[in-house]
């Protein structure tokens, strides 16, 4: 079958690949029938998650219709409509029997990488490296999807292909992201990056009862869709100076809860940036950690910041003092998104989540490298490329 | 990302590899010690099985266990705040860790012990093994960045690279 991949550092490819089979009991084939770019796929382009192998297909946030199921899965039969959620976790362990579900101490058949990088491994992830434990991805016809009935999820009568398969990734990450954060009623909530996971935390901090909800981008059409499609407020970095803003729009105090959905490959204005820059590419750290810093020193007193886009490393100047003195609490987490699907999908069949906005480019498999390079230089305001394996 | 500092990013991401050698070194000092790193020097290695005591047995162990036979002792204590049971297990003669690029070639036998433990705990939590190979690829093309994360993956599953 034909499938995306990755071919060494910012080269994407199309290829023939073998088709999945049935690997262990609760394993199902899903045939894949959207699957999406994602800004964090940019970390692995660009070769700062330096874990790939040239041949790994790309991609992890997908739905599809159940082809084939191993002989220990309970909930789902071969037609049924599901997303998945990006992270595999058995659903049994302690962690995820707290609901931390990327946390999983057996989702990740590598575990020796990332424990060797963070002192712990945590779960695996579709499409995301061999540290996220080598799984292949869903850019292709065909996914093995292994934890079946705890990945997989009905989608509902109504909720079309598109809106529910941001449910996979961007959706329940920005809900990791605000839930976890501890947005309250009455909050004002910043959030950084309006890309998918950005709009979706700040759609999340919303229904969870912020009072306001402010954006900060620098693309004007990423920011026209957080305040058509999301309803929040709206701020260009490249126009204003935000931390200013923000003590303004809160009464000097500064927001209660800061989520930061950029990355490792932040933007800004200003020399700091290429400071970071420089500091990166001589290895002397490995992640840009911009948007980071602004939100530690926008938060007000006792605040929360939280790191919801991807890191993988280190960072340099990082503000230690704001968070100590300021006593603010800093949290971060990749998605534990089997725990906020179901409510997201609810929600997504009574139109209080929608999606479909951010699919701006759908296209076949065929056009993988041209879907990575709109997506990663915006070309056309791509905000995401959705390929369609059956085109 | 301007394009002259993007072509500058991606020649230099290609030196992945460092980098994560790196990060390594600089979280965990221990990681640049030439023996015993990552290694207790009691030579326990242990899981955290989210089961009562009372359900794990320690005459009756998992296959991956119960394979060491006498080359192993194992204890079973309860986890502390309700997180189940802590199930170690210990090499009765143990060899001195040797250097990464021996651990590197998969003839550790901590690790295959680590390993060991690590699908025992899966198959009393879940009841299998996970396996990821042979996942779907395309082809695999020859670099020495790939050749140091091949070597990486193989050895992974089983006690990492420490």
């Amino acid at each position: 079958m034909k499938a995306v991949t990755w071919r060494g550092v910012d080269e994407i490819g199309v290829e023939d690949v073998s088709e999945p089979t049935i690997l262990n009991d609760h394993d199902i084939i899903l045939e894949v029938g959207l699957t999406a770019t994602c800004g964090s796929d940019l970390h692995l382009m660009g070769g700062y998650i330096p874990a790939m192998r040239a041949g790994d297909v790309l991609g992890h946030e997908f739905m599809g219709t159940v082809a084939e199921v191993g002989r220990g899965v309970a909930k789902h039969q071969v037609g049924d409509r599901v997303v998945v959620v990006s992270f595999t976790s058995c659903g049994q362990c302690w962690y995820c029997k707290q609901e931390l579900y990327s946390l999983c101490d057996n989702g990740n058949p590598n575990p020796g990488i990332t424990e060797a990088l963070w002192g712990q491994a945590i779960g695996g992830c579709y499409g995301y490296s061999h540290a996220l434990g080598g799984w292949a991805g869903s850019h292709a016809p065909y996914i093995r999807v292994p934890y079946a009935d705890q990945g997989a999820f009905a989608i509902p009568d109504g909720v079309s292909d598109v809106r529910a398969l941001f449910a996979s990734d961007a959706a329940p990450t920005g809900w990791t992201g605000a839930h976890q954060a501890g947005v309250q009623a009455g909050d004002v909530v910043a959030v950084w990056g309006a890309g998918g996971v950005g709009q979706m935390a700040a759609r999340a901090a919303m229904l969870m009862g912020a009072e306001r909800v402010v954006v900060i981008d620098r693309y004007d059409n990423r920011l026209e869709q957080v305040r058509t499609h999301v309803g929040a407020e709206t701020l260009d970095y490249e126009e204003v100076d935000v931390p200013a803003e923000l003590r303004e729009m809160t009464g000097g105090r500064g927001p209660d809860v800061c989520i930061e959905a950029v990355g490792m490959e932040a933007h800004s204005p200003g020399p700091q940036y290429l400071y970071d820059q420089v500091k990166q590419q001589m290895r002397l750290q490995t992640d840009r950690p911009t948007a980071v810093r602004e939100a530690i020193y926008a938060c007000r007193k006792g605040g929360t910041v939280f790191t919801l886009g991807v890191f993988a490393g280190l960072v340099d100047k990082f503000p230690l003092g704001a968070v100590m003195n300021k006593a603010l609490t800093l949290r971060g987490a990749q998605q534990h998104g089997h725990r906020y699907i179901p409510e997201i999908l609810d929600r997504m069949s009574r139109d209080e989540v929608r999606t479909e906005h951010l699919a701006t480019h759908v296209m076949s498999l065929d056009d993988g490298p041209k879907g990575y390079r709109m997506f990663k230089d915006k070309e056309d305001g791509c905000v995401r490329a959705v390929f369609r394996p059956g085109a | 990302m301007t394009s002259s500092i993007g072509n500058v990013a991606s020649v230099a991401a290609r030196a992945g590899g460092t980098v994560v050698r790196q990060v390594r070194s600089v979280i965990d000092p221990s990681a640049a010690r030439p023996a015993g790193a990552g290694q207790p020097a009691s030579g326990w290695l242990a899981v955290t099985v989210f089961r009562e005591p009372s359900d794990i047995d320690a005459a009756a162990l998992p296959t991956p266990l119960a394979e060491f036979g006498d080359r192993i002792e194992v204890r079973v204590h309860p986890a502390p705040g309700g997180k189940g049971t802590e199930l170690s297990a210990r090499l009765r003669d143990r060899p001195s860790s040797g250097p990464a690029a021996s651990r590197l070639s998969g003839s550790d036998p901590q690790a295959d012990l680590r390993s060991a433990l690590r699908r025992a705990k899966q198959l009393i939590e879940v009841g299998e093994v996970l396996v990821v190979d042979p996942a779907p690829h395309g082809k695999r093309t020859a670099s020495p960045g790939g050749v140091l994360l091949e070597a990486w993956t193989r050895v992974a599953p089983k006690a990492g690279v420490r």
